[in-house]
């Protein structure tokens, strides 16, 4: 059994807006199954007495004060995006499939 | 194309409706939930953002301290266990709102579980069970540019401002609400007032609808009477002020109830209320949007608050509004059905206030009801948006009480300080508006009344004590109403030898 399927990783494309064609669809399930089933073997050494663990360092609590620190300035963060328009980021019209 | 409706008395006859909110409160912190950047409310586009809140790489997020004591706070005062250790949660989701691709949430370990809120509608209290209380961002503002109205569908493409991504957001989750019947929208409604009073007392957060600081949305299914089995639930988003949120559940009730009438099916979807109609449209549905792939998140560590850190916020809460009305309408002899009214005037805290500066309860009762009440309702304002304040109010009725003034003056000082004339002293000296209390003078204008109207005077010397009201009236003109007309009367009776 597969540890992923080509249904799955179809819609895991989706989700994430990757087109993938057919081929590619094929090649990358293939692909994805074997490194899942790689990682998963981390799981055979998991015993009763561990629990999941989520963070590698055994710390709770961790918080900053409430304090107001500098912002970049809009260019700065603007620099990046592909395109910006009134000081805002310009995106794509979203939900382009419904609208 | 709006959609049919079956009337609300004969949907609630065959339906028994299950409410369930959600509401989003954000915190009034000054820096936001994982980063520094500072939360100001209308700044210009994108001036508060930062490679943490923009997600970009390498950037590490750190809880902001301020914001994990004000959500346990809402907890606490919701009833709510507040668990000994929880986890945030990456939400993904692709969606340009958040620049990450994900929020980060709490998911199946929320920081409080387990509490309830008493609501009254109708003297009747209701206790609305709360399921959760977690903590989560908000995300950035998009501005939809082409299309006919600005909205989502038929945009061209969005803008995004991400001054608000990032900002601490809790969310408050109700159990089903079940056995409201007709008083449904009511409830909702209260419970929404209620719970905006509550955090507005805890001080953190301004609770403003209208900004969008809360913000509700609201699941409605119907089950048909005497069935078990609720229906298919729709999630109405967008409701935002507390009369949205009784218009939503009535629009809701009646919009599903025609459905299942006509043999349709109620579809789980998103639906938008908009305020101008009060109607809901079909928003994206569910199934679209639902595989948000939660896993904890990575870079937060988890939070388990100690007992004493629990107790210690515990013992800071302050008065809450249900104690305070218990306390309030104790305190001041009120009826039921007064504190709801003064409650529902928003003058609790004016009232409170004035109280506080001195003067006693039933007059600071009396001037906020009355005179103050009518006057907003004729500028179509607030009552605490009237440009007087609680302290002004006490000294007026301080006048009143040492004889200065009686209630018709008072009325002209309040209209003076109410047109920025001064504080209620100036107003006095200002407009003149003193009792004529030194007997002499008084006695020497009823002298001079009487001497005019010879006649009338006649009357009451011959016993006619009633026609001595004209004469307190001539008195009163006199001295443009600045005499005690009490003691006029008397002066004119012991004048006359009538008394
Ligand atoms: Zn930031």
């Amino acid at each position: 059994m597969s540890a992923i399927t080509r249904d799955e990783v179809a819609h895991l494309a989706r989700l994430s807006r990757l087109a993938l064609g057919e081929e590619e669809l094929d090649h990358l399930a293939a692909q994805l199954d074997v490194i899942i089933s790689a990682v998963a073997r981390v799981q055979e050494v998991a015993a009763e007495d561990i629990p999941p663990t989520s963070h590698a360092l055994p710390l709770t609590n961790v918080f900053r004060p409430d304090e107001v620190r500098p912002s970049l300035s809009p260019e700065q963060a603007l620099a990046g995006a592909p395109a910006a328009e009134e000081q805002r980021f310009r995106v794509p019209r979203i939900l382009g499939e419904e609208a | 194309m709006s959609a049919a409706l079956m009337p609300y008395e004969e949907a609630l006859a065959k339906y028994e409706p299950v409410l369930g909110v959600e509401t989003h409160i954000e915190l009034g912190t000054a820096s936001k939930m994982f980063c520094g950047c500072p939360t100001t409310f209308g700044a210009p586009p994108n001036t508060q953002v930062c490679p943490v809140c923009l997600g970009l790489p390498g950037s590490l997020p750190v809880a902001n301290k301020a914001a994990i004591e004000g959500i346990i706070k809402i907890g606490l005062a919701l009833n709510c266990t507040i668990v000994e250790w929880c986890r945030f949660a990456r939400k993904n989701y692709f969606y340009p709102d958040m620049p990450k691709n994900f929020q980060i949430s709490q998911y199946d370990e929320p920081l409080c579980v387990d509490g309830h809120l008493d609501v009254e509608v109708d003297g009747e209290t209701y206790r609305i069970g709360i399921e959760r209380v977690h903590m989560e961002e908000d995300t950035g503002k998009s501005l939809h540019v082409g299309g006919a109205t600005g909205r989502i569908h038929g945009a061209d493409y969005s803008l995004v401002d991400y001054n608000r991504a990032g900002i601490p957001l809790v969310e408050i989750v109700t159990k089903p609400i079940t056995g409201t019947g007709d008083k449904a929208p009511l409830v909702a409604r209260a419970y929404a007032t209620e719970l905006r009073e509550l955090v507005r007392a805890l001080g953190v957060s301004d609770v403003r609808m209208e900004e969008g600081s809360m913000r509700c949305d609201i699941n409605v299914s119907l089950a048909p009477r005497g069935s078990a089995e609720w229906g298919t639930r729709t999630e109405t988003k967008n409701v935002n002020s507390l009369r949205s949120v009784e218009r939503a559940v009535r629009h809701e009730i009646e919009r599903q109830a025609a459905v299942l009438e006509s043999g349709g099916t109620v579809v789980q979807e998103t639906r938008h209320f908009h305020e101008d109609t009060g109607t809901t449209t079909s928003g994206r549905s569910k199934e679209e949007a639902q595989d948000y792939r939660y896993f904890p998140e990575p870079d937060l560590v988890p939070i388990a608050p100690s007992r004493e850190w629990v107790e210690e916020l515990r013992a800071s809460l302050p008065e809450l509004p249900a104690a305070r009305r218990r306390r309030v309408q104790a305190e001041w002899g009120l009826t039921d059905l007064e504190l709801r009214d003064v409650v529902n005037a928003g003058a609790l805290d004016l009232i409170e206030d004035t109280v506080k500066a001195g003067c006693a309860p039933a007059p600071a009762r009396k001037w906020w009801m009355n005179e103050l009440s009518r006057r907003a309702a004729e500028q179509g304002v607030e009552l605490s948006d009237l440009p007087i304040t609680p302290r002004q109010v006490a000294r007026i009725q301080a006048l009143i009480d040492e004889g200065s003034l009686n209630d018709k003056l008072a009325r002209q000082v309040f209209e003076g300080v109410l047109a920025g004339e001064g504080d209620p002293d100036q107003v006095v000296a200002a407009r003149g508006l003193k009792i004529v209390s030194d007997e002499g003078e008084l006695s020497a204008i009823v002298d001079q009344v009487i001497a005019d109207n010879a006649e009338v005077a006649e009357k009451v010397r011959s016993g006619k004590v009633a026609a001595a009201g004209a004469l307190v009236g001539a008195v009163m003109k006199a001295t443009r109403g600045q005499a005690d007309a009490a003691r006029a009367r008397e002066l004119i009776l012991e004048k006359l030898g009538a008394s």
